[in-house]
């Protein structure tokens, strides 16, 4: 076949994974006897129906966005690290950690809010230093090993919340105390959104962009990722590239946790991390783990997070369902890539 | 604490185990056979959901219990045709699974939220129930308890004892090998997966229907049982019996972690809940520790008593996954 052919053909399959993914979801829908049409429609109302609408959308893209761009790096490696939920909850209890142990004191804010950043960066990267370290010197696969690490660091959360970090009185599932004002991430006047956690976000995504494409360290971790035993031979230094790979991607999901404790809920909250985590690794998949263009398709995802708010008060429908289109949408897109290349193979051997 | 008291907690721990078993039973046939199924999580809740729905508005037990085991091997369907007949990677489909049908769960079960239904009666074993201390732990079960039971022998008893486990092993360890004595590799895995697919399956309705009746939604306090069931299986080393064996060490701990929370005040119950998981990471580094270069390293340069004793050791723990897992086959 021309070249052209095949990629026509392969812009035929992407949007056949879109129609299945819809398809999907509008069975789901009706299943539910819930009118489709109605559901999207609030969708796109409920995310990009208003500025302040959209201005909520960009505060929830700024840490998927962060935690995808860390994951860019371990898969580059060809490591999953499903830990990252864990690694978030941690740069945010390490922000609260430094927040509160500074914010009596005569420190400017401006001062305490990039350490507490900082630190959160070092927690998140220490909690992936372990799934690292059980990986490399325990043999204990990082998908397990990261599942397990997930668990103890909700625990850790509510421990704190409950125990020590209890608000005046009794503790409560509603967080610990609210930092004043000073501590925020400075916001846009009238929104939620701060200027700032979008462009942490856009600097750390061309850092990594140019990490991964423009530097040897990039490339040899490409390499690790692709086949480790010859990298090893080719004298690659490959445990410590997957170390590397782990700390990288914790420090920018604790950086994640970050933004949501200085700059989305000012204090912690248990389910701090939102699930950006999980998200960030069905985004990364999405767009078959390719660094541009992670970023439209995070602010799509985060779009439908928001979207779906309102589902439960307009249509009395679960919130959930941006989570069944995010997964559809996934779903297809891997099945249509397995047809894709029957088809092209079968197309091949015919000619 | 009273004797009765200890007795009926132990007799739940065993109950409280079994859809753990059925699930981390259910991986371990499916990876056996070389395909990691990681949807898990998500499954075992949409199960419940459907197990639970089914069962209400048709108020037939069973029903409930079938309708769970269709969802498990219809979702177990997608990742065998997408990693076997498609070879797409199979961690990337099955992680997708486990968060889609979670959210599926949610949404689809939103009416049947909080509604009562049937419950699963409990039934005594005439003459075994009236056993001291034994009968009350083992014998005033329901059905499904006592299916765990059988399970774990049957399971262990096909793999490693009949010609077709024989077979199994081989396709999980040998592919090309058991290809060539005549196994139909991809349709024998495609078997395994949907059959392992609905035991996990019926861990849904297990909880739903019995251990913690009713739907709840997002409060339902099954999300973490799927991954837990998958650590399960790694932890029995992908043999039935050390995996029951792990299955009721998790529910015994959760047990404790209830039963202690009276004399520990300072911890919060959501606390004592998670604390097998410590545990778990700790045995699967037991468990995994001796296949790592450094370990041999280490043990090549002790002195030869303490060494045979500690190689002894890690041997008794080590627990290797089937060769072939998680790889496709291409029989052609």
């Amino acid at each position: 076949m021309q070249r052209n052919k095949i990629q026509w053909t392969n812009i035929a399959f992407q949007l056949g994974a879109v129609a299945l993914a819809l398809g999907f979801t509008t069975l789901v829908l009706l299943l539910a006897d819930a009118p489709p049409l109605e559901a999207y429609k609030n969708l796109i109302i409920g995310s990009f129906g208003s500025t302040k609408k959209f201005s909520d959308v960009l505060v929830a893209w700024a840490p998927l966005m962060l935690a995808t761009t860390g994951l860019l790096v371990t898969f580059t490696a060809g490591l999953w690290n499903i830990g990252i939920e864990g690694q978030i909850t941690l740069g945010a209890i390490f922000t609260t950690g430094v927040l509160r142990a500074l914010q009596d004191t005569s420190a400017a804010p401006t001062l305490i809010l990039i350490l507490a950043i900082l630190s959160g960066m070092i927690g998140g990267a220490l909690w992936a230093a372990l799934v690292g370290a059980l990986k490399t010197f325990g043999g204990v696969n990082e998908i397990f090993g990261g599942l397990g690490m997930n668990f103890v660091a909700t625990a850790l959360t509510l421990w704190l919340i409950f125990g020590p970090w209890k608000r005046p009185g009794i503790g409560s599932m509603s967080g610990t105390e609210p930092f004043p004002e000073a501590l925020w991430l400075p916001q846009i006047a009238g929104l939620r959104l701060s200027i700032w956690s979008v462009v942490i976000t856009i600097a750390a995504l061309i850092c990594i962009y140019i990490l991964l494409k423009g530097t040897y360290f990039g490339l040899r971790l490409k390499a690790v990722g692709r086949n480790m035993r010859s990298s090893f031979i080719l004298g690659i230094p490959t445990w410590q590239y997957m170390m590397a790979s782990f700390l990288l991607c914790g420090a920018l999901a604790g950086l994640a946790g970050a933004i949501q404790v200085t700059a989305v809920y000012h204090r912690l909250i248990p389910s701090i991390s939102s699930g950006y985590g999980f998200l960030g690794l069905l985004v990364a998949m999405l767009v078959n783990y390719q660094a541009l263009w992670t970023l439209p398709v995070a602010l799509f995802f985060a779009a439908l997070n928001i979207g779906s708010i309102q589902l439960p008060i307009v249509l009395k429908l679960d919130s959930s369902l941006s989570g069944v289109l995010q997964g559809a949408l996934v779903l297809s897109v891997i099945i249509m890539e397995g047809v894709r290349q029957r088809f092209l193979k079968a197309a091949r051997e015919r000619s | 604490m009273s004797l009765e008291t200890i007795l009926t907690g132990l007799a739940g721990v065993l109950a409280a185990a079994a859809p753990v078993i059925f699930a981390a039973i259910g991986e371990t046939l499916t990876e056996r056979s070389g395909v990691i199924n990681l949807s898990a999580n998500g499954k075992i809740l949409l199960a419940a959901m459907a197990g639970f729905a089914v069962a209400v508005s048709t108020n037939n037990l069973l029903l409930g219990c079938l309708a769970g085991m269709l969802i498990g091997s219809l979702v177990a369907a997608v990742v065998a045709f997408s990693s076997i007949t498609l070879r797409q990677s199979q961690v990337a489909v099955g992680f997708v699974l486990a968060l889609m049908c979670r959210d599926l769960s949610y949404f689809l079960g939103n009416p049947y939220m909080g509604l009562s239904g049937p419950r699963i009666p409990s039934l005594p074993i005439p003459v075994l129930s009236d056993l001291p201390v034994i009968g009350v732990i083992f014998f005033r079960q329901d059905i499904l308890t006592y299916l765990s039971y059988v399970l774990i022998f049957a399971a262990w008893v096909w793999i490693f004892k009949t010609r077709p486990g024989l077979m199994l092993q081989g396709v999980g360890e040998k592919p090309a090998a058991a290809f060539v004595r005549g196994a139909n590799v991809n349709r024998m895995r495609y078997i395994y997966t949907l059959v392992g697919g609905a035991l996990i399956g019926l861990a849904g309705p297990t909880y739903s229907l019995s251990v913690k009746a009713g739907w709840k939604g997002t409060i339902s306090g099954l999300d973490g049982i799927g991954w837990i069931a998958l650590a399960i299986t790694i932890f029995g080393g992908w043999n039935p019996l050390r995996a029951a064996f792990g299955a009721y060490l998790f529910a015994l701990l959760q047990w404790l972690g209830l039963v202690l929370q009276p004399s520990l005040p300072d911890i919060p119950s959501q606390v004592l809940q998670v604390a097998p998981f410590p545990l778990m990471i700790l045995t699967l580094l037991l468990v995994n520790i001796g296949n790592t270069e450094w370990v041999e390293r280490v043990l090549a340069s002790l002195p030869e008593g303490v060494r045979h004793a500690i190689a002894r050791l890690i041997r008794s723990l080590r627990a290797s996954p089937p060769a072939a897992l998680g790889t496709p086959f291409e029989q052609e």
